[in-house]
């Protein structure tokens, strides 16, 4: 075994944790979480840095199976979690899961304004087009005239594109990729790990029990293959005609910029806080 | 050492410098009326402390930060009014079940929704109670003065910490905007508990096993012990459970953890009540009229006497029960439709005539009004 799955199955899965997880057969989170040891392993963190932070739905579930701190928050509001989190112990490594509705429906709030605020967390934002955990309704990511348990007519409203939403809100680093990409996946999530300032790494994961079922999709190896059909790096999406860009996925990094970081210019505000002897009047 | 310094304070400044005196080392909030005071005061004395101080985008995000900055060591709070108070209730759920301490501030306006948000009322007593969902122990706070905004800040803090347990203090908008001289406590007069940390290494630890005290004593995070935390009902080690034998034990210890100690948790003010026939039973601002409702009957030969309740939930029971007895009459004046006087006559039993005194025009209810209703019932 090489020595990176040997530390990914052996240190950073908790053993005190009954196993099996909750996730469907088949489903794209199990290889996220591999994809985020890995990435963790590599970018040599401690265990005791990290923690992990999630809000509700299938994805809400992945950080119990690791073995750092983790906090499984209420709805949406995994970033408010992680914001306090950050603040009060800056050297730790915030990341959290979110799922497309979790992050953008009831957190699309907290979403834009932590990528404004450009606090230092990562944020993996799972997007499987569709409310999972609670049978298959619309998200803001189900495409136009899609079906979904509350959309059997077909889906009419707009979605949302959460790298873009990301990017415009203003995260210094944004990138997609997808569960059958996972080399890439790995690279994307350790740059968005090792960037100061908001990450955003969009990964698209089939639901095939859900989603793929209601829009006959096929099977959860059907969706993959679509993934691998639709994914082009960004680098050569952009080269494409206006017209021909609809057909693809433009995978890898959207963003990358140099952005003040909430704590750094926080600490410049203490600093001269502290220095006009503010404290104990 | 130098003598004290008497201070004209308002409400809300004395809530902040309670808090910095408990020991408050983070602060989030969001802008209301008429809580905003508590926000712009924490704004400046908190990065001059180097401090974490930040504005979320709204209420949901403010009390999802304190609980974030909370788990991971500090003592938070955060202040607001009913409709971002409303807004809270989610979390202040979660900091229940997960045993995070913290501390709401609510200052009450007139409600329901946007309501009436600078006049006063007392509309979220059992909001406070009730507000979030599921059967859960609530610890509420009642000031009605500057030196009490002081004092059960403090109180607040402690009890937050000691029961990890979020904790309301409920003020009010007379309470908050009035300025009253008052003499604060050198810090050293201060008695700051906090939270206990874990006395096993992490290789023993199980988060959520408890002692004949029933609090856990939880690690913050980052600090090598690695747990779960979750507002799903869990096991002793912190992980989901949907067992019978894990749920109720883990509900019994919930509100186990708080019943347990209910009588450390009754905060009362008696005034004139030992010879007294009729009682007036009152909080927050109310109280401030019902002393001198007592004041001004007692000059005119009325054996009147007042319990001032300082915390209101859990209901402290007995003192209001010793209250009760013997009385010809209890009066419970407050400004909403009678939601301590159902508690005041749930505890009653039959002992004396409870009335109720409601007013709902966004003023406060004045010692004469109270009176008048001693002289109707006489």
């Amino acid at each position: 075994m090489p020595p990176v799955h040997r530390s990914v199955v052996y240190d950073w899965l908790r053993h005190d944790k009954k196993f099996p997880h909750v996730w469907c057969p088949g489903c794209g989170l199990g290889i996220l979480l591999g994809s985020l040891l890995r990435a963790l392993v590599e970018s040599g963190l401690d265990k005791n840095q990290v923690v992990l932070v999630s809000g509700i739905g299938c994805s809400g579930r992945l950080p119990v199976y690791v073995d750092v701190g983790s906090v499984h928050t209420t709805h949406g509001r995994a970033l408010t979690f992680a914001t306090g989190i950050k603040l009060a112990k800056p050297e730790l490594k915030v990341i959290t899961v979110m799922g497309d509705g979790d992050a953008t429906a009831i957190g699309g709030n907290h979403l834009i304004h932590a990528a404004r605020r450009n606090l230092d967390i990562t944020a993996i934002i799972v997007n499987n087009q569709t409310y999972g955990m609670t049978g298959g309704q619309y998200s803001p990511t189900t495409p136009l005239g899609a079906k979904a348990t509350t959309a059997p007519y077909g889906h009419i409203e707009p979605s949302f594109d959460i790298s873009a939403l990301s990017a415009t809100a203003g995260a210094a680093f944004v990138a997609r990729s997808t569960v059958y990409h996972v080399t890439q996946l790995d690279q994307l999530l350790g740059q968005a790990i090792a960037k100061p300032g908001f990450g955003v790494v969009e990964v698209l994961s089939p639901c095939h029990t859900n989603f793929g079922r209601q829009n006959r999709l096929g099977s959860q190896v059907d969706m993959m293959k679509e993934f691998k059909r639709k994914g082009m790096r960004v680098e050569r999406w952009r080269e494409l005609p206006e017209g021909r860009r609809a057909e693809s996925i433009p995978l890898g990094v959207l963003v990358d910029r140099d952005l003040p970081v909430f704590g750094q210019s926080y600490d410049r505000i203490c600093d001269a806080a502290s220095r006009r002897g503010e404290a104990g009047k | 050492m130098a003598k004290p310094r008497a201070q004209l304070l308002q409400g809300n400044e004395a809530i902040a410098l309670g808090a910095l005196a408990a020991g408050c080392n983070f602060f989030a909030g969001y802008p209301i009326t008429p809580a905003s005071e508590i926000t712009e005061r924490m704004s400046r004395e908190m990065p001059a402390r180097g401090y974490p101080f930040i504005q979320m985008e709204d209420e949901i995000a403010s009390i999802g930060c304190c609980i974030g900055g909370s788990l991971a060591g500090k003592k938070v709070m955060t202040a607001t009014s009913g409709p971002g108070f409303s807004l809270m209730q989610e979390n202040l759920g979660y900091a229940c079940i997960a045993e995070v301490p913290l501390v709401v501030v609510n200052v009450m306006r007139g409600g329901p929704s946007t309501g009436l948000p600078t006049n006063v009322a007392q509309g979220d007593v059992q909001q406070a109670r009730w507000g979030t969902h599921g059967d859960h122990p609530a610890i509420v706070l009642c000031p009605a003065s500057v030196a009490q905004c002081y004092e059960l800040t403090i109180t607040a803090f402690n009890w937050a910490e000691r029961f990890r347990t979020p904790v309301v203090l409920l003020s009010d908008e007379v309470v908050a905007h009035m300025r009253e001289k008052v003499v604060l406590p050198e810090a050293h007069e201060v008695e700051v508990i906090d939270r206990r940390q874990p006395t096993v290494p992490p290789d023993w630890y199980v988060p959520y096993k408890t002692d004949g005290s029933l609090i856990p004593q939880l690690a913050n995070l980052g600090e090598g012990y690695r747990y779960h935390v979750t507002g799903l009902v869990h096991d002793e080690r912190g992980f989901p459970t949907r067992r019978p034998d894990e749920v109720e034990p883990f509900y019994n210890r919930l509100f186990g953890k708080i019943s347990r100690h209910f009588a450390d948790l009754e905060r009362v003010r008696a005034v004139q009540l030992d010879d007294a026939e009729m009682v007036i039973i009152a909080y927050g601002c109310t109280a401030r009229a019902a002393a001198a409702a007592v004041r001004i009957g007692r000059e005119r030969g009325l054996k009147v006497g007042m319990l001032q309740l300082m915390s209101i939930w859990p209901f402290p029971r007995r003192p209001v029960e010793e209250a009760l007895t013997g009385k010809r009459l209890a009066l419970v004046p407050e400004l909403n439709m009678g939601q301590i006087s159902r508690e005041v006559k749930r505890v009653n039993d039959g002992r004396t005539q409870v009335l109720r005194h409601g007013k709902m025009d966004g003023s406060m209810i004045t010692p004469d009004e109270i009176l008048g209703r001693l002289r109707e019932a006489k």
